[in-house]
C-alpha cells in the first residue's frame, strides 16, 4: 500500500512537470501547426537562468524559488525572439517541413550556444535546493514537500491558463487564431501578434517546469531538455495536440505510466512503456485520447 | 460607399482579377455573379485584405484599403462573412457572436448586438450554448451573418450565403438578406444562385474569367437573353 501510494505521487510530480511542458507544445502546435523542437531546450534556458540568479535571491534575502519570475521573463523571450527570428520569415517562404527543420535547428543551436559559453560549459551544475526540505507524513508514506508543491503549482498554472483561454480576449483570440487564421483577421485580430504572445506563454510555462524539475533533480546541463521535451511531446501527442486539457490529461498519463512501470517492472523499461504506451494510443485513437476531427458542415 | 477601381489580382502566377471594375452606393443591394472560377470570391478577400490587388485601387468612404492591415478593415465599418461560413467550430454560438464583435470593448455595446442578432435569428438564441460545429449548415450561415453584424457595419460583404442549403433554407437565408438591405446596410453579394441573387439585388455585375461581361440594375440583367442562358437556365 504504501509503495503504490509513494508510486502514484511521484506519479503525479512527474505528470505536472510534463503537463506544463506538454502545454508549450499543444499551444505552439495549436496556432501554427509547427513541433516545436526548440521548446524542450526552453527548459535549459529557464534552469541555466535560476541556477545564476538564485544565489542573488539569497543573498537579497529572497527566497531562491523567485527567481523563477525571472527565469519566466528569460523564457518566454527567448520563445518571442525563436518566433520572431526564425519560425515567422520560414513560415513565409517555406512549408511546414522547412519550418520543421528550422525547430530542429533551433533546438540545436540553443544546446550548443549554450555550451559555447565559458561560464556554462559541458559540465552539469548542481542547483542548490530550491524547496524546504522535509514534508507531511500520511499513512506510513512521506510527502514531501517538493512533490506537494510541485503537484499544487502546476494544477494552479492549468486552471489560471484554462480560465485565461476561455474568459480573457487574448485568450479567446489564440483559439480563433488556432482554429481558422483567415476568420480571425475579418473579426480583427492580429494574428502575428497573437501567436508571439501564445509563444511568450508556452515558453513561460516551460520555465516553470524547469523550476519543478531541478526542485527535484538539482541538476542542470546544456542537453537537459532533450528527454524531458520528447516526453512531454508524447504526452501532447497522447491526449491530442493543440487541445490544452489534452496535454494536462496526456503529461498525467505519461507520468503515471512512468513511475508505476519503474516501481513495479523495473525502472530501465519506463522509457519503452512510455513510448508503448503512445504507439498503442495512436493506433487505436489517431488524433489522441481528447482528439476529434470536427469537419466543416454543409 | 465602396469603389473598386480597374484592380488586377495575382493568385501566385494566374492573372485571377483583370482589371475589374464596381462601385457600391449607399444603402444598395449589388450581386457579383458569375460561374465558379470566374474570381468572385477573390474579389472579395481582396476587399478584406487578405489578398492585395498589384494595381488598381480600393476606396470605402474615399479611403483607399491598399495600405491597410487586413485585420483593421473591420474598424472602418467592413464586415465579411465568407464563403463556407468560417464559424469557430470550437467554439459556442455566443462566443462567436462575441469574436465578431472583437474590436468593441464597451460591454454594453456589445450586448446590445447580441440581442439585435437574436432578434434578428431567434434560432441562434435557442443554441447560444451549443458549440458552432454541431449547428446545421443553414445555422452556420445565420451565425456566420450574426457574427458579422456584431460590429452593426456599414457595409456587408456576403459569398455564398446559400451554398449547400436545401430549397427551404436558400429562401430562408435570402429573406434575411432581404431583410438586412431594408434596414439600411449595404450590401455586396457574391452568389452562384444568379436567379435568387438577381431578384433579391439592385445593380448586379456579372463576371467571366476575371472580367466583368454584363453590369446594369439587376432587373435589365434578369430579363437579359444572354444572362438567362447562362446563368438562370432558361
Amino acid at each position: 500500500m504504501s509503495t503504490f501510494l509513494q508510486t502514484l505521487f511521484v506519479g503525479l510530480r512527474l505528470g505536472s512537470i510534463y503537463a506544463l511542458v506538454a502545454l508549450g507544445y499543444t499551444m505552439v502546435y495549436g496556432i501554427i501547426r509547427l513541433i516545436n523542437f526548440a521548446h524542450g531546450d526552453f527548459i535549459m534556458v529557464g534552469g541555466y537562468t535560476m541556477i545564476f540568479t538564485i544565489p542573488v535571491m539569497i543573498s537579497l534575502g529572497l527566497p531562491g524559488w523567485v527567481s523563477v519570475l525571472l527565469a519566466i521573463l528569460v523564457c518566454a523571450l527567448v520563445g518571442m525572439s525563436t518566433e520572431l527570428i526564425a519560425y515567422r520569415p520560414v513560415r513565409k517562404k517555406g512549408t511546414s517541413m522547412t519550418a520543421l527543420i528550422t525547430a530542429i535547428a533551433v533546438s540545436l543551436l540553443l544546446e550548443n550556444l549554450a555550451q559555447a559559453i565559458p561560464q556554462i560549459g559541458p559540465n552539469p551544475k548542481v542547483a542548490s535546493k530550491i524547496f524546504a526540505a522535509g514534508g507531511v507524513r500520511i499513512a506510513d508514506v512521506t510527502l514531501d514537500w517538493t512533490t506537494m508543491l510541485t503537484i499544487f503549482i502546476s494544477i494552479v498554472v492549468m486552471v489560471v491558463l484554462y480560465q485565461f483561454t476561455q474568459k480573457t480576449k487574448i485568450g479567446r483570440a489564440m483559439r480563433c487564431v488556432s482554429e481558422d487564421k483567415s476568420a480571425s483577421i475579418l473579426m480583427g485580430i492580429n494574428v502575428n501578434r497573437t501567436i508571439v504572445t501564445t509563444f511568450a506563454i508556452g515558453s513561460g510555462l516551460a520555465a516553470i517546469a524547469a523550476l519543478m524539475y531541478i526542485a527535484q533533480y538539482p541538476k542542470v546541463y546544456t542537453t537537459m531538455g532533450s528527454m524531458l521535451g520528447l516526453k512531454a511531446f508524447v504526452a501532447a501527442v497522447l491526449g491530442g495536440i493543440g487541445i490544452i486539457p489534452g496535454a494536462m490529461l496526456g503529461g498525467f498519463v505519461i507520468g503515471l505510466v512512468e513511475s508505476f512501470t519503474t516501481s513495479y517492472v523495473s525502472s530501465s523499461m519506463a522509457d519503452a512503456f512510455v513510448f508503448l504506451i503512445l504507439i498503442i494510443v495512436l493506433i487505436i485513437k489517431p488524433a489522441g485520447i481528447l482528439g476529434k476531427n470536427m469537419g466543416e458542415k454543409v | 460607399m465602396l469603389e473598386i477601381k480597374n484592380i488586377h489580382v495575382y493568385y501566385g502566377a494566374i492573372h485571377a482579377i483583370k482589371g475589374i471594375t464596381i462601385t457600391v452606393n449607399d444603402g444598395e443591394l449589388v450581386s457579383l455573379v458569375g460561374a465558379n472560377g470566374a474570381g468572385k470570391t477573390t474579389i472579395l478577400h481582396t476587399i478584406s485584405g487578405l489578398l492585395r490587388a498589384t494595381s488598381g485601387e480600393i476606396l470605402l468612404d474615399g479611403k483607399n484599403l491598399q495600405n491597410v492591415p487586413a485585420n483593421t478593415i473591420i474598424n472602418m465599418g467592413l464586415a465579411h462573412v465568407p464563403e463556407g461560413r468560417h464559424i469557430f467550430s470550437r467554439m459556442t454560438v455566443e462566443e462567436n457572436l462575441r469574436m465578431g464583435a472583437y474590436i468593441i470593448s464597451d460591454v454594453k455595446r456589445i450586448s446590445d448586438s447580441m440581442e439585435r442578432v437574436y432578434h434578428h435569428f431567434p434560432r441562434l438564441k435557442e443554441r447560444a450554448r451549443q458549440l458552432g460545429g454541431t449547428l446545421s449548415g443553414g445555422e452556420q450561415q445565420m451565425l456566420a451573418t450574426g457574427r458579422a453584424l456584431m460590429t452593426d457595419p456599414k457595409i456587408l460583404l456576403m459569398d455564398e450565403p446559400s451554398m449547400g442549403l436545401s430549397p427551404i433554407l436558400v429562401n430562408e437565408i435570402f429573406t434575411i438578406i432581404e431583410q438586412l438591405h431594408n434596414s439600411g446596410i449595404t450590401i455586396l453579394l457574391v452568389e452562384q444562385n444568379a436567379k435568387k441573387a438577381l431578384a433579391v439585388a439592385d445593380r448586379a455585375y456579372v463576371l467571366e474569367t476575371g472580367k466583368i461581361s454584363m453590369q446594369g440594375s439587376a432587373k435589365e440583367l434578369a430579363e437579359d437573353d444572354r444572362v438567362r442562358k447562362a446563368y438562370l437556365g432558361a
